[in-house]
């Protein structure tokens, strides 16, 4: 099942996009913010990733890759995690926000 | 240096961005450890899929050898560091917009 490891990221995506749509998260919609978040996040640890695949760390069943390999031996979906699981993790707290208002993240505008 | 060494200093190095680089403080705010609490459930979904369908092995070596829903403990310090980290940056972020 080449697909497979794809198709658990494309769950996580699926299962959060209800927060999106009808919670109205707005984090897909602050798409320039959330770019800003995911690209250092997904070379950060993408270049991690990178070193632990050649130190031998951990190793991928190609039985289960779609078979795209990137520059430093590492499977396209580990790229594509670092990008969905962050944007779930924004979702997710920008839900706990809409749900507890009074629960102060920090980027609220300040009043003057 | 081994995996349970990287994820032991990513935790540390997220707290640091979190509290010392980018002063979001979101380790003493109760929105973000609720939002972990839930993330960390999906986590070992997630992380229980990937580790026991055998999609990814890890180095007997590497790791400490305790598993919690198949993948070995470090993978928890690993996503609180990756929760951390992104959630940090992303509150940073719109704090600059708001001013």
């Amino acid at each position: 099942m080449r697909l497979a490891y794809l198709l658990i990221l494309a769950g996580c995506l699926v299962g959060t996009a209800p927060l999106e749509i009808f919670l109205h998260t707005r984090v897909y919609a602050r798409w320039l913010r959330l770019a800003a978040t995911l690209a250092p996040i997904a070379l950060t640890f993408g270049l991690w990733d990178v070193a632990a695949i050649h130190a031998g760390w951990w190793h991928f069943d190609r039985r289960y890759l779609v078979g795209l390999t990137l520059p430093g031996r590492l499977p396209v979906e580990e790229l594509l995690f670092f990008l969905v699981i962050p944007t779930c993790a924004v979702l997710t707290l920008e839900a706990v926000r809409l749900r507890r208002p009074d629960w102060l993240i920090g980027d609220e505008p300040t009043r003057r | 240096m081994s995996y349970t060494d990287a994820a032991v200093l990513g935790v540390a190095a997220a707290c640091g961005l979190d509290v010392l680089l980018l002063r979001t403080r979101l380790v003493g705010r109760k929105a973000f450890w609720t939002a972990y609490a839930i993330m960390l459930g999906f986590q070992l979904i997630v992380n229980g899929l990937l580790t026991g369908l055998k999609i990814v092995r890890y180095d007997d070596r590497a790791v400490l050898g305790r598993t919690v829903a198949f993948a070995p403990v470090e993978d928890l310090a690993f996503g609180f560091a990756l929760a951390l980290s992104t959630l940090s940056l992303w509150v940073w972020l719109g704090r600059r917009a708001a001013r």
